[in-house]
């Protein structure tokens, strides 16, 4: 009886599969109102290891897609839908994901956060010729030999550059690094912040790694505070970020310690119960609601419609119940969104081939500046926005320009 | 008389499976951009259909509890991932540390690379189990998980950077060209798995499942078994992990965790320990299923009023779930230890009554 | 590495040791009854650290304290009736098929409800006091984990020793079924059995969880594996082995960290436990175990 069900279960399974697949062409292009419908497909990871980062920049996405949510084709209108979908920070699941996303005829996909799922999911992006534009993935590897993604960020080598750069600046001789094993993003920055310091005559002390999940960070600590650095990079997860910070300041170390764009989390001030004081991270963007114009008002202010109408903070606050700090993450999926918005409008199509063709040449004003993608799609950025921990609050410090 | 009906039946009937399942498969493939997402899970579900049934080889019917799949899938992945990935974008991939210069230019056949893939995992596992496989049930699992945690940190150190590429993984691995070809992959190691469980060797594994003392006392070399049973699984792991390389087309350490062999544990439970069918129906009903139930991940309302309790990873906690119910009340799984079988489906009372007189035998 | 580094590594690896050993503990108290690898413990430790976040935001620190412990208490005993009880009579691999989805649905309810983001562990007043002994800076916390730790285990055996349920508790780990004829209440003693083993997790978890300030979804698992690893090597079945390696697997894994071979710290873990296997199968401590047919 139970073999019976199985199969019947597994049948059932494959037919609705197939159903699932075959019925998506014909619910995608209109709502049950009769509006046509243009279909942007989001591939963030909301649960997993990266699950905290990927959802801001679906908050990002979504206020975007609700201050631009129709656009004129050809003298049509249509509705701007988002499709989401989790890819769970796996890239196994990664895959399926994407197809989801692909049979889900999207026409333009955002994301990811985490470099590995956007690698893992670009191949088959491209296959389908539908372009996707990343939002804060910054391996060189995901746009690298892929004409169809894009990204609205800068790189790995551009981060570890930056902090070096950083180190420069403020007089560093003697810096230590700390990156996680078998994560691509943590090992690229420390590597190429080392290289960079190199080239800047600045001595890396200590290059200590650990294991994913690891939790105790006090014996590589006591090395690193035996060899007196004036620094510690530590590009890493928002997991490991309060572990790091806390474990150091309980052995005593005092010196600054810095991290990349992950960092830039509130959640990691407050697990780190005030040993986050004082650290620096390189992020994307600074809001500054002062001097700001055009797309970035936009962004910050709002449109005086429905839920956007005061701004993107207040969005949080009042739709999302979030915090109203914003993530720098959350400008650079807007900005993702606006890009992918645009080029759609210039190329005056809903075809992926059309679309990527108006990417190439795309420019415009985004909230986080200048934005244009080169011939491997990376956005022409050469500034990074370092931020330090004052009174429990990320404040602005400098911009450091790399050319 | 009945075995010959029995054998006659069902070959019949699996045969029309496969040329119906190709013939869809073909189907599917012409029409790509339509039913990619179908065509990816089906993908997927072959994959783990292969590697569960490995992992019942050792599991199911040899009862040597390891859970060792996620290491020797990353021998087969690496191992397959280094020898096809066209040696024109290998800079490309090792961007950061290079490439041995051993390997600059080593591209093999795609077959080629995934028994290769297969005979890495078997040379380990045969290092590996000559000490291990001595341990009692829960130990061996243990040292297993162990060993498979050491594969992994190995793979993703620096000393590797320039085999493995270290923490950094490797893209640009070659895909399935058509879902056929991963179906035809599939297919033959499935039957050669079920030649090799069928053959005299298989039995020797059943007997030894079933009673070691009694095994030995028939003049079966029990280690010797147990190592080969050991080697055979991992062998088929490692291309399956081939496989799985090609479907996912860009691997790194992360991907072989223990979750991987839980995944593999949990298809294998859910469609019964020792069953073949049951591996292969499991396959695909955790695989389509997790997909399927997708839909609890997201929002969802009834009548305007919006159910707190779907939100993402509800799926997860379902499929957590399923797996305790499954354990605690249908401990033979879906299939139920034994084989799907038009024959007995025919007969189905009459094979109640057997099933019965063999439960009271074995009580 | 020079004195004040060598002390400090010392300091870091006994405390982790502690913590180390209470959670070993529960390993080889249910081990010792059921023989069953309970892979679900790491997990009940992760969720003690859930409760003592949710308790603490609502009640005075001792009472949440209380409340965390008593809470995981219960957990473990659940756990047992409902995963574990029902398959008595099955074979070993069943239950420990059970145990692993226990362990699974736990790390995926925990995701599902409280997100993958970790949650700031709460500050239990004085313990996270620095404290400055010539050139090594350390926590309150850190120094008094392993006296806890140690006063734990003195009850603990007295409590195996000499009272008349830790003399069933022997009982039953020696022999299940002459156990039970001799009228010992099995499913009291194995409920009792997993009573201790998650109270001493709930007390580990405060203790690592304060140190460490955040707790996600899998911060049980790795510890959990490595305290499994900690009971065998002292003998699974013993308490002053659990307690004996679990000092030892934390030590030399702040060794190996410390002398740059994080790359392994975990691969070292699994290697002493093959070792060990392979070795003295018994443990450091273990009886000489006879293989029933």
């Amino acid at each position: 009886m139970k073999k019976f069900l199985a199969v019947i279960l597994s049948l059932v399974m494959a037919l609705s599969l197939v159903a699932c697949g075959g019925g998506s062409k014909t619910s995608a292009p209109t709502t049950s109102s009769g509006e046509k419908v243009i279909r942007i497909g989001v591939f963030e990871p909301q649960t997993g290891e990266n699950g905290g980062g990927g959802i801001q920049e679906v908050y990002g996405i979504r206020y975007a897609n609700k201050v631009y949510n129709t656009i004129n084709i050809g003298g049509e209108d249509y509705k701007v839908e988002l499709y989401e979908v989790d890819n769970k920070s796996d890239k196994t699941e990664a895959v399926n994901a994407a197809q989801k996303l692909i049979a889900g005829k999207v026409s333009v996909v955002l994301g990811s956060y985490g470099s590995g799922v956007s690698i893992a999911a670009g191949e088959y992006f491209k296959e389908a010729k539908i372009p996707a534009i990343g939002c804060s993935c910054t391996n060189p590897q995901v746009t690298n030999g892929n004409e169809y993604y894009f990204r609205t960020c800068f790189l790995d080598p551009f981060q570890g550059t930056v902090m070096s750069s950083y180190c420069k600046n403020h007089g560093y001789s003697k810096v230590a690094v700390i990156t996680q094993l078998g994560d691509d993003y943590s090992e690229g920055l420390g590597n190429f912040f080392v290289k960079a310091c190199e080239q800047n005559g600045i001595e890396v002390v200590a290059q200590e790694k650990f294991q994913t999940n690891e939790q105790d960070f006090k014996a590589i600590l006591t090395n690193i505070k035996g060899k007196e650095p004036q620094f510690i990079f530590a590009p890493s997860s928002i997991a490991t970020a309060p572990l790091i910070l806390s474990q150091a300041r309980e052995l005593g170390i005092e010196c600054q310690i810095g991290g990349g764009d992950t960092w830039e989390n509130g959640t990691i001030i407050d697990n780190a119960h005030g040993a986050a004081e004082g650290m620096v991270v390189t992020t994307f963007y600074e809001a500054n609601p002062a001097t700001a114009t055009g797309e970035e008002a936009m962004f910050l202010k709002g449109n005086g419609m429905g839920d956007t109408a005061t701004g993107f903070s207040d969005y949080l606050v009042k739709v999302e119940n979030q915090p109203a700090v914003i993530p720098a993450v959350s400008a650079l999926g807007y900005d993702a969104y606006l890009a992918a918005f645009k080029a759609m409008q210039e190329a005056q199509s809903t075809n992926g081939e059309d679309i990527r063709e108006a990417l190439t040449h795309l420019a415009f004003t985004g909230v986080t500046g200048d934005i244009s993608f080169n011939a491997d799609g990376d956005a022409n950025k050469n500034a990074a926005y370092v931020k330090e921990v004052k009174d429990g609050k990320f404040e602005f410090k400098e911009i450091v320009k790399i050319d | 008389m009945k075995f010959k009906d029995r054998i006659d039946v069902d070959l019949l009937l699996y045969l029309a499976i496969i040329v119906v399942s190709a013939i869809a498969l073909v189907f599917l493939d012409m029409n790509k951009f339509e039913y990619n997402y179908a065509i990816s899970i089906i993908e997927k579900s072959l994959v783990y259909a292969v590697v569960a049934l490995s992992m019942n080889i050792v599991t199911g019917f040899t009862g040597l509890f390891s859970l060792g799949q996620a290491g020797f899938m990353a021998l087969g992945a690496y191992t397959t991932a280094i020898l096809t990935i066209p040696a024109n974008v290998r800079p490309n991939v090792y961007y950061m540390n290079g490439i041995l210069p051993a390997l600059e230019n080593a591209v093999v056949p795609i077959p080629v690379a995934l028994i290769l893939g297969g005979v890495v995992a078997a040379v380990f596992a045969a290092l590996i189990g000559i000490p291990v496989l001595k341990l009692k049930s829960d130990y061996l699992a243990i040292a297993t998980l162990g060993f498979s945690e050491i594969i992994r940190a190995v793979i993703a150190s620096p000393m590797m950077d320039k085999i493995t590429n270290g923490s950094y993984g490797l893209k640009s691995i070659p895909g399935f060209k058509s879902s056929l070809e991963c179906f035809a992959y599939s297919l033959v190691l499935i039957i050669i798995m079920i030649l090799i469980i069928n053959s005299s060797t298989g039995r020797d594994f059943k007997a030894i499942r079933e009673d070691e003392i009694a095994a030995r006392s028939v003049g079966i070399n029990i280690f010797k078994t147990k190592e080969l049973s050991f080697v055979v699984s991992s062998f088929f792991t490692g291309v399956g992990g081939g496989l799985l390389a090609m479907f996912m087309r860009s691997i790194d350490s992360k991907t072989f965790s223990i979750t991987l062999t839980y995944d593999i544990l949990l298809i294998v439970v859910l469609g019964g320990i020792g069953s073949i069918t049951g591996s292969i129906v499991g396959a695909f009903f955790v695989t389509a299923g997790k997909e399927l139930l997708r839909f609890f991940d997201e929002p969802f309302a009834i009548a305007g009023v919006e159910i707190p309790l779907f939100k993402p990873g509800f799926r997860m906690v379902i499929f957590s779930i399923l797996l305790m119910v499954v354990v605690l009340f249908f401990r033979k799984g879906l299939i139920g230890g034994r084989e799907l079988s038009f024959n007995e489906f025919i007969m189905l009372k009459k094979a109640k009554k057997s099933q019965d007189i063999r439960k009271e035998g074995k009580a | 590495m020079n004195v004040t580094q060598f002390f400090q590594h010392s300091l870091t690896g006994i405390s982790v040791g502690g913590c180390y050993a209470l959670i070993a503990i529960g390993y080889t108290l249910v081990y010792g009854i059921l023989r069953l690898i309970n892979f679900a413990h790491g997990d009940i430790f992760m969720v003690a650290g859930y409760f003592m976040i949710f308790s603490f935001a609502v009640l005075p620190f001792p009472i949440a304290i209380l409340v965390t412990l008593v809470l995981t208490t219960l957990l473990g005993i659940g756990i047992e009736k409902v995963a574990y009880a029902p398959l008595r009579n099955a074979p070993r691999m069943s239950v420990m098929i059970s145990a692993i989805g226990v362990s699974y649905l736990l790390q995926n309810l925990a995701t599902y409800l409280f997100t993958a983001i970790p949650q700031p562990y709460p500050e239990i007043p004085g313990l996270k006091l620095r404290i400055q002994i010539g050139e090594i800076s350390t926590s309150f916390v850190t120094l008094i984990t392993p006296i806890i730790t140690i006063l734990f285990v003195a009850v603990l055996l007295y409590l195996v020793n000499k009272t008349k349920i830790g003399m069933a508790m022997r009982a039953v780990s020696r022999d299940y079924e002459a156990a039970s004829l001799m009228g010992i209440k099995l499913n009291k003693t194995i409920s009792f059995t997993f009573a201790i083993g998650s109270f001493l997790a709930a007390v580990g978890s405060i203790l690592y969880f304060t140190d460490r300030s955040t707790v996600f979804p899998y911060s049980g698992s790795l510890p959990g594996l490595k305290c499994f690893v900690a009971a065998v090597f002292g003998g699974i079945g013993s308490i002053p082995g659990a307690l004996v390696g679990g000092f030892f697997i934390g030590i030399c894994e702040t060794i190996i960290k410390a002398i740059g071979l994080s790359t392994f710290s975990d691969a070292f873990t699994f290697i002493v436990l093959i070792l060990m296997l392979l070795i003295k199968p018994t443990g450091l401590f273990g009886e000489k175990n006879i293989d029933k047919v």
